[in-house]
């Protein structure tokens, strides 16, 4: 593993403490899914996307939408550590008169570039900023990132197929793909079938990839960027609340803070991952 | 801690719904938060959890209702008023049929999550629908009332907004009360506090500190928004000539609007004040921070009630 990934894996790893502990002081919060988004968020800010933290209205930077947006904490966590604000900031989440509300506010929180709380609605933003770049012939690029759960939503579909029919090559979406939603398993909820088949028919480039693994996640970037004449899924299989034991595989920790016995095994598992990563 | 109306909506759901056979009900992946889990659980063969799809799942209630089925769609009161609003309007209302629409988190109850899941304006959205029954209950005992009620008696379209909270009861058990006429749950004569939801045990604690004032407060609970029950406006006009109304809702489009309607159509002119939302959005924060910063509590109420006493 080359230093460059190891430090993306340790960077992931720190993230996921800072949501953790953000749910934690807040008492309240989505923790488990921000954890299994983690490996992704991290690729695309701290490697993939071009940035200005210190201009977050710089015109020709990268876009990006939280689609599923009560994963909220790490998003905050990312903008923070990536310097769109004060680290010490964070435990303001939730609070009274913050920037940090329960859901992404593009107009409060410096670094979101839009503001996402109801599902499926992400991902039709994204569309429209990708359009308009397309319009005005810019180079930057729209990310976003969707839960499977929320690709129940008709609107995803309409506008999967709005921006499969204009070739929108700089869209590219992950998929955070951990198999739950609030009420248990998406395959018993709402079984979507083949996620990537389901974008391929409406146009889109396709691929599926293991959503922890760091060097995956970039290569399936780099060969999205290649295709200039689809928009790019990123179907990534990943484990919700992935780096918390308890967590893992748990939909009941869809919603859910952790009690002080929990948060100090979830602290030491977290920071012992960070420290494999040193 | 009072009883959470959410958690006595899915026992009465339960109670009256699981023995009528016709009765089926559908969830958008929230029935651990709206509580129709405890139907799911009771009854899975008519219970339908549809995923992340409310668009879809209030037009399939209208199929359900056209098959002769009495459905009870269930997500947060923001969604009902938004992306179920086309069906609910074009389908549901517009035919006529036995679908029950019900709106958890109303108000400010979605706390934490804030103004993305806040239910602020959806009495305005289902009071514009021709057709529409528009309620809200205040307590444990009318929240279960009302869902007999809706299994029992009532045929067409009903909109319901539901609290996840509870503050409190105001009524015996077993009380009666009829749709579209107001309850009073005291008696003044200086003033009217006309509310339903949680503003009415609410509006009841700063009644209670007014009287100690010297102010002594009628207060009704509003519990049908819509057909509103215009005597009890009136009566509360002349009796007590002064009108609060309090609602944890914009004070655009919900029961301050339909009171204000009825009294300018009278040509009634009493010192009249709206508490409510006062047309802002709102914002993450936990909910008794909520009903205090934005004036929905019964110290918010009671403020109210004294400067509009001090206009007669
Ligand atoms: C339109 C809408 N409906 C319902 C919700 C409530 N809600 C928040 S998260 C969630 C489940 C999301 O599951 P998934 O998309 O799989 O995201 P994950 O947390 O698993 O990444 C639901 C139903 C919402 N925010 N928006
Ligand atoms: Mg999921």
């Amino acid at each position: 593993m080359n230093e460059e990934i190891r430090k993306l894996y340790r960077t992931a790893y720190g993230l996921r403490k800072d949501a953790v502990d953000m749910v934690y002081h807040a008492r309240t919060g989505h923790a488990a899914p921000c954890l299994s988004e983690a490996d992704i968020l991290t690729a695309l800010y701290f490697h993939v996307m071009n940035l200005d933290p210190a201009n977050p209205h710089w015109a020709d930077r990268d876009r990006f939408v939280l689609s599923k947006g009560h994963a909220s904490p790490l998003y905050y966590a990312v903008l923070a550590r990536r310097g769109y604000f004060p680290p010490e900031d964070l435990m303001e989440y939730r609070g009274l008169n913050t920037k940090l509300q329960g859901h992404p506010d593009m107009k409060k929180c410096p670094g979101v570039d839009f503001t996402t709380g109801s599902l499926g609605n992400g991902l039709a933003g994204a569309l429209g900023m990708a359009l308009i770049g397309k319009k005005d012939k810019k180079d930057y690029r729209v990310f976003a990132v969707c839960g499977d759960g929320e690709l129940d939503e008709g609107i995803i579909w309409e506008a999967a197929t709005y921006a499969g029919n204009e070739h929108l090559g700089r869209l590219i979406v992950f998929v955070d793909n951990n198999g739950l939603q609030s009420g248990g398993a998406v395959e018993k909820i709402q079984d979507l079938g083949d996620i990537a088949a389901r974008f391929e028919a409406c146009k889109w480039h396709a691929q599926t990839i293991d959503g922890h693994d760091m060097e995956a996640i970039l290569d399936a970037v780099a060969e999205a960027e290649k295709v200039t004449d689809k928009p790019s899924v990123i179907v990534a299989k990943t484990i919700k609340g992935k780096g918390v034991s308890f967590m893992e595989g748990q939909y009941l920790w869809h919603m859910k803070a952790p009690n002080d016995e929990q948060y100090a095994i979830a602290c030491e598992e977290l920071e012992r991952k960070v420290k494999e990563y040193e | 801690m009072a009883a959470a109306l959410r958690d006595v909506y899915g026992e009465s759901l339960v109670k009256y719904g699981v023995p009528d056979e016709k009765v089926v009900v559908l969830d958008a992946d929230l029935a651990t938060s709206t509580k129709s889990v405890l139907f799911g659980n009771a009854c899975p063969e008519r219970f339908f959890d549809v995923g992340i799809a409310e668009a879809d799942m209030v037009s399939m209630a209208a199929g359900f209702a056209a098959s002769g089925f009495t459905p009870f769609i269930n997500t947060f009161a923001t969604f009902v008023a938004s992306i179920c609003a086309v069906s609910a309007k074009s389908l549901i209302a517009y035919s006529g049929l036995n679908v029950k629409l019900m709106g958890g988190n109303n108000g400010l109850t979605g706390g934490y999550d804030g103004s993305t899941h806040h239910g602020i304006d959806d009495i305005n959205v289902m009071r514009g629908i021709p057709n529409m029954l528009v309620m809200s209950p205040s307590t444990p005992v009318m929240m279960d009332w009302m869902v007999k009620t809706l299994v029992q008696d009532h045929k067409g379209p009903a909109y319901v907004s539901v609290s996840r909270q509870g503050a409190g009861e105001v009524y015996e058990e077993g009380t009666s009360f009829t749709i579209g006429q107001a309850k009073t749950v005291r008696e003044g004569t200086d003033a009217t506090i006309i509310a339903y939801g949680l503003c009415v045990p609410r509006a009841l604690q700063a009644a209670e500190k007014l009287a100690q004032e010297g102010i002594n407060v009628r207060l009704v609970d509003m519990f049908t928004i819509k057909p509103i029950d215009r005597a009890a406006v009136i009566s509360a006009a002349k009796e007590t000539g002064a009108i609060i109304t309090a609602e944890e809702h914009s004070v655009i489009g919900g029961v301050g609007t339909a009171v204000a309607e009825v009294l300018t159509e009278e040509g009634i002119a009493v010192p009249f004040k709206r508490v409510g939302i006062q047309d802002t959005f709102t914002q993450s924060g936990s909910y008794a921070q909520l009903v205090e910063i934005y004036g929905v509590g019964a110290d918010g109420i009671a403020q109210a009630v004294r400067e509009t006493v001090a206009r007669k």
